[in-house]
């Protein structure tokens, strides 16, 4: 099936999503196109790359190496078990420091299927589980009590939440759990005609 | 709505002196959401306060009568059973500080009229269709008076009404009236759906849980001042007595379209087990009560009644494609179990019931409103409450299913679809009726009683 329909706050649940067909979005400055709420504030859009967030902060000085040790932190977390960020339904996370000036930032790029705003509170404990939590410790600004306080650190998130003017996708609107249902099939079909041989 | 004696096996309250439950203060606790009285008859009548010092006086002899966890949890015959709550607009026409009320959480001090776009409140549920002021910002209290009887429930409301009438500046902006449904031995609702199946238990508390309801919950995810499921939660009201011991709960009252839910499953079925398949479909139930997950293929009434049985089944292992329990179906929606995260942190307590006279089987639609006014209980509005109706009810594409709400409650257009996985071709129906219309809600703040006679005397 060339097609998925999903109402989301972008666009209207008439249009229909063609995954063969490459699909650009721009998208406003405020990051949606009308403003609708979810439990924490405005909804972001779906858009032909996903959902997605790009959080960008200030980090607190000296602290850079500390953060670069959280890369290896989630790989060994992730090699040990797996599918331990399930719940945030991703596609990718990218991790970036960088300078500017003095200062150092830290980009946090997120890209994913599901509205950030319905599992905020899964996310902040699914951080504190794998103890990627203390990473954001090392960010100005964030604040000391995120763990028993999560409209506190939704706060933190929205306020430093630089939106995208224009996504890409080259199969636009597509799952990750559609993208492996697919290979899984690919490979069963690719068994069975070798078996068949 | 309390319509069942306790004697039936639902979980109630049973206060032991354990250590556990010495943790719980029963005595400061507001009976609510913590045990049922043995009442037949309610009455849910709403307030406003056109002067805090009418307010504060209406409260002042009010207090006494408000019945505590430790009172109506041991039964006494003399016990009270009035319920108090108080809209954010309410506290402040008390005249609670803007400093204290800038302490309770965003979601509680705007209300659910405001919110009601995040909840998926729109169209014929929007607030500007509400019936009794609910969506006013005129609402300021709720007072719940429980009787064991329709003649008792007639008294309590006399009574009431001649105490409102000394106190100045309190008056009645509406009011709901709520009885059991026949036949009486056990709770239902206007569709026939057997309820209060799955409820959680409250760690100290002393009540074992039915299998597969899962371990007792910490209180702190019910009740502010304690412990919750992740540890000592932050930023609670202020000063400290006001977060002593309370809870919010959400009101809704949904209107039940019983002609409309019959002519749907007569539609969708010929013969009457069809129809019975069918309504069990929609719920993830069948109206005995028999789940779907243990019995897919023919009602179980003995089970459905069974309360060591009728809870005890999960999703991932037992149904994952949704054969027995569709995916999409009310029950699997508003309790995902085993498939869904952080469950304990999304649990709450479920309390109300029915009003309105109940539809006679083979009658048509008569057009009086008839349906369940429910309240959600539990200490975060907007991770508890707010979740189940954003992402379980309303989300259209709640466990990929692209263009569902829940069947039973949800916000229905005309547009949204229902599927039921079925060997060797799924069913779809699309075009689902609404079943159910919300004419009003609010969101309530619970106050201890300490807190009660602090928001009495400011």
């Amino acid at each position: 099936m060339a097609t998925t329909a999903i109402e989301t706050p972008a666009t209207p649940k008439e249009k229909v999503r063609d995954w063969t067909k490459p699909a650009a979005m721009a998208i406003p400055k405020e990051g949606y196109f009308s403003q609708q709420n979810g439990r924490y504030g405005p909804i972001y859009p779906r858009t032909p790359a996903c959902y997605g967030f790009t959080i960008i902060a200030k980090i607190k000085p000296g602290r850079e190496e500390t953060i670069r040790a959280y890369g290896t932190t989630i790989e060994n977390a992730i090699g040990e078990v797996p599918d331990a960020l399930a719940t945030l339904k991703l596609h990718y996370l990218r991790w970036v420091l960088f300078d500017i000036g003095k200062d150092t930032y830290f980009m946090y790029q997120g890209i994913f299927d599901t509205d950030f705003d319905k599992y905020t509170e899964d996310a902040v404990a699914l951080f504190k589980s794998l103890g990627v939590n203390t990473v954001f410790e090392n960010l100005e600004g964030f604040p000391e009590d995120w763990k028993t306080n999560v409209p506190a650190f939704v706060k933190f998130v929205r306020e430093h939440q630089c939106p995208s003017f224009l996504e890409y996708g080259e199969y636009p609107y597509v799952t990750a759990d559609q993208i492996k249902k697919a290979l899984k099939l690919k490979a069963a079909f690719s068994q069975m005609l070798d078996l068949m041989q | 709505m309390s319509t069942v004696q306790p004697s039936e096996g639902i979980p109630g309250v049973l206060i032991e002196s354990t250590e556990a439950a010495a943790s719980l203060d029963f005595d400061d606790i507001q009976h609510f959401l913590m045990s049922r009285p043995p009442a037949r008859a309610a009455r849910y009548e709403f307030l406003t306060f056109a002067s805090a010092k009418g307010g504060r006086a209406w409260l002042t002899g009010l207090i006494d009568k408000v019945g505590t966890a430790k009172a109506v949890g041991s039964n006494v015959a003399d016990a009270r059973w009035v319920t108090v709550g108080f809209t954010g607009n309410g506290l402040r026409a008390l005249g609670l500080s803007e400093e204290s009320l800038a302490t309770f959480p965003e979601e509680f001090r705007q209300g659910m009229g405001a919110r009601a776009d995040i909840l998926g409140l729109t169209g014929t549920n929007d607030p500007g269709h509400w019936v009794g002021e609910l969506a006013s910002p005129n609402l300021h209290a709720i007072v719940i008076l429980f009787a064991r009887d329709v003649a008792e429930r007639e008294r309590c409301r006399q009574e009431h009404e001649k105490y409102v009438r000394e106190c100045e500046g309190v008056e009645l902006l509406s009011a709901l009236d709520l009885e059991g449904i026949p036949p009486f031995d056990y709770a239902h609702e206007h569709f026939g759906y057997r309820d209060r199946l799955s409820q959680p238990v409250i760690e100290g508390t002393g009540v074992e849980p039915t299998p597969g309801s899962g371990p007792p919950l910490k209180a702190g995810e019910f009740f502010l001042g304690y412990p919750d499921e992740e540890g000592s939660p932050a930023g609670m009201p202020q000063p400290e007595t006001l977060s002593q011991n309370g809870s919010y709960v959400a009101y809704l009252r949904i209107e039940e379209h019983v002609g409309a839910f019959r002519d749907f499953l007569r539609q969708h079925g010929e013969t009457p087990e069809q129809q019975e398949w069918v309504a069990a479909k929609l719920m993830g139930r069948w109206r005995s009560g028999a789940p779907l997950v243990v019995t897919p293929d023919q009602d179980d009434p003995a089970l459905g009644a069974d309360y060591s049985r009728n809870n005890d089944f999960n999703y991932g292992t037992m149904d994952p494609h949704g054969y027995g329990c569709p995916l999409g179906s009310h029950i699997r929606r508003m309790n995902p179990r085993d498939t869904a995260a952080n469950m304990n942190r999304r649990k709450m307590i479920r309390r109300g019931g029915t009003y309105g006279p109940p539809l006679p089987e083979g009658a048509p639609e008569d057009g009086v409103e008839r349906g369940i006014a429910a309240f959600v209980g539990c200490a975060s509005l907007v991770r508890q409450f707010e979740f189940a109706m954003n992402v379980w009810a309303n989300d259209p594409n709640f466990h990929e299913l692209g263009n569902e709400r829940d069947p039973i409650f949800g916000t229905q257009d005309g547009t949204f679809d229902m599927t039921i996985p079925k060997r060797p071709i799924r069913k779809k129906i699309t075009g689902l009726t609404a079943f159910t219309t919300i004419r009003g809600g609010a969101y309530f703040f619970l106050p201890g009683i300490r807190a009660l006679r602090y928001l009495a005397s400011q």
